[in-house]
């Protein structure tokens, strides 16, 4: 019984690693930009949360409303300027520029706000609360309305690339940025906007990370930058479901790892994500890569 | 006149190749007595200089792989951590054996440059980006790993045996020396890496991949060699680490700080010159002296200060100083001299 609770309980934490990793699918599937700040700006998104429900005593869970809007505003803006620029210079670039970031928002977390960890209201009914199935297994509140937001942001995600006017001209400059710009529109607007989407998901991940764990000024890319690339991997490029099943594969991965010895929790992700590497390289919802 | 009428109308002869526009025998003797001066320091400051100067050794030793990994293999490895760690941890499995640290430094550097083997072929299909992450996952996968054993210390580390015997000058003497030994042949061996034939496959790679395999480049041959050479150079910076702090600790060797620095200082000082590396070195030294009492803020200007250098100019501080002065200090490219007097650079340059 203890296993199936293990295995429940790593499908709903998967949900919470498809949240981390939607913001990195979609800078990467759109402008080819790996952010290696991703992680440590969700960290920044909560620490506004945490500010914001401090200073205007909103109820936690509505701090979004707030934050996710900040924070698209953020990615906008670092898009028009660092990234872009970056990115017309190389790929490396980006790569060097997003990494001196990383560090840059790490340590200056650690300068202003210590290494103390914090946690987003924890003392909410909704944070500690569970149900029982059962005798042995507990499914707590949070993890499930987790899971169902990331649910709920894949299907916008998908539905708004496939059907807005906007997630058109998003795919339209994926594919070609000149022909796009011949066509009259500016691709550079249009990749603000995807950052700004992207941003808007690593909000939220950061607050409900914050919520159903703790935020530390390392979190950032300790582990969230590496299970949502874990994530990623597993499920396979470019597929948004993918993700969410990559996610769920880790968190699985996690919770049976977590079963063997607590402090094998981690290490058993990355197994898995390395095997996967090895042996489905092309993640395992895609078909053959094509290079 | 245009090259080609120039070829027409003199013969081969007045043409001439040279490795540097201008004559390096002078930088060569320069360097020898700067490294000369280094090995006298111990006899000549205080051993708060020498410790200062071993971590710049350290830093500069990792700079130069990262340098040759980003700057001439296109390889952007954010998880050079792992070898760092890796020759701490084999310094210190071999002094527990009851080997002395300063023999177990090559084993080790050797050591990483095996463990590189395996972790390449993990890594070896991706590019770009996700190489940049998968070595990260990468390198907290080994850290998770060693911590894993209780036997070399866990999840708290241990302390260095083997050096106890040697009185504190002499240590701190021999610690300066084979630092700056490891810097040297680091240096020396990008430098001579680059002069011969992998840095011809480098630079037909980074010019142009798809014709550099078609004209039977082994691309994949010299990326693995990049990676398992930066392997060893940072595998030995963590074993002169490793004697240098006398104790070993997982989160401290592991620390991605390392690859930070190492590719700051690349950056700050230009990437894709053997010069840079030292010029970021010494930024990063200035920095860290001059902002050490004010904790992280060092690393955050050395980040922004990189931020800057990545986005306005590329080739760094060397960069300037060679536009100004025509100048190299290790010259990898090769230079035709017409007879009109013109120069061109070319490979490499």
């Amino acid at each position: 019984m203890a296993w199936v609770n293990a295995i429940i309980q790593g499908v709903l934490t998967g949900g919470l690693y498809a949240l981390f990793a939607c913001g990195l699918s979609l800078l990467f599937g759109v402008m080819k930009v790996v952010n290696l700040a991703h992680g440590d700006l969700a960290v920044v998104a909560g620490y506004v949360a945490i500010g914001v429900i401090t200073v205007t005593h909103i109820p936690v869970l509505w701090s979004f409303v707030i934050v996710v809007p900040v924070m698209a505003l953020v990615g906008y803006a670092l898009q028009r300027t660092v990234i872009q620029s970056s990115l017309n210079r190389s790929v490396l670039t980006t790569l060097m520029v997003t990494f001196g970031l990383s560090v840059v928002i790490e340590n200056g977390l650690l300068q202003f706000f210590t290494a103390n960890s914090r946690g987003i209201g924890s003392g909410l009914s909704l944070v500690r609360d569970s149900f029982k199935l059962g005798s042995q297994i507990q499914i707590g509140y949070l993890p499930l309305v987790i899971f169902a937001a990331a649910v709920v942001v894949l299907l916008g995600l998908q539905y708004f690339l496939s059907r807005s006017k906007y997630g058109r001209l998003i795919r339209a400059s994926a594919d070609d940025q000149e022909a796009v710009q011949l066509a009259g529109a500016d691709y550079r607007h249009v990749f603000g906007i995807a950052a700004a989407l992207a941003f808007a998901t690593v909000a939220l991940a950061g607050i409900a990370y914050g919520m159903s764990s703790q935020l530390a000024p390392t979190t950032g890319s300790d582990v969230i930058l590496l299970f949502a690339f874990a994530a990623v991997v597993i499920g396979g490029l470019g597929s948004l479901w993918g993700t969410l099943l990559g996610g769920v594969v880790l968190g699985v991965a996690q919770q049976i790892g977590a079963q063997i010895s607590i402090s094998d929790e981690v290490l058993a992700g990355y197994i898995v994500f390395l095997a996967v590497l090895v042996l489905r390289p092309q993640g395992l919802t895609t078909r053959r890569a094509q290079s | 006149m245009s090259l080609v009428a120039e070829a027409a109308t003199h013969p081969v002869s007045e043409f001439r190749v040279t490795r540097s526009r201008r004559n390096v025998a002078w930088t060569g003797a320069g360097a020898l007595i700067v490294v000369v001066v280094l090995a006298l320091f111990p006899y000549l400051v205080y051993s708060g200089t020498t410790t200062i100067m071993v971590q710049a050794f350290i830093v500069l030793t990792l700079a130069s792989m990262w340098n040759l990994l980003a700057g001439y293999a296109g390889l952007v490895s954010v998880g050079q951590q792992a070898f760092v760690g890796l020759g701490a941890y084999f310094v210190l499995i071999l002094a527990l054996h009851g080997i002395s640290p300063f023999a177990a430094l090559p084993v080790a550097a050797v050591g990483c440059g095996i463990a590189a083997l395996p972790l390449w072929w993990l890594v070896s299909r991706l590019r770009s980006g996700y190489f940049a992450i998968a070595t990260w996952v990468l390198a907290a996968t080994v850290m998770l790993i060693i911590e894993k054993f209780s036997s070399i210390g866990g999840g708290t580390g241990l302390p260095l045996p083997g050096l106890s015997g040697l009185s504190p000058t002499l240590l701190t003497a021999y610690t300066y020396w084979i630092g700056l030994a490891v810097t040297v042949l680091a240096t020396l061996t990008v430098y001579l890496l680059l002069r011969g034939r992998l840095g011809l496959v480098l630079t037909a790679i980074r010019d142009d991949e798809v014709a550099a395999r078609s004209s039977g480049a082994r691309v994949g041959l010299a990326r693995l060699l990049v990676f398992l050479v930066a392997g060893i150079g940072c595998g030995a910076a963590g074993a002169v680490l490793a004697i240098s702090q006398l104790q070993v600790q997982p989160s401290a060797v592991f620390s991605i700080s390392w690859t930070a620095e190492m590719a700051f200082a690349t950056i700050i000082g230009g990437l894709g010159t053997i010069e840079g590396p030292i010029i970021g070195t010494a930024v990063y030294m200035l920095l860290q002296q001059t902002l050490a009492s004010f904790n992280a803020w060092y690393l955050i200007v050395f980040g922004l200060v990189a931020i800057v250098v990545a986005l306005f100019n590329r080739r760094g501080l060397w960069g300037l100083v060679d536009d100004r002065l025509n100048v190299r200090l290790f010259p990898v490219g090769y230079y035709l001299h017409t007879p009109s007097g013109k120069r061109r650079g070319s490979a490499g340059a």
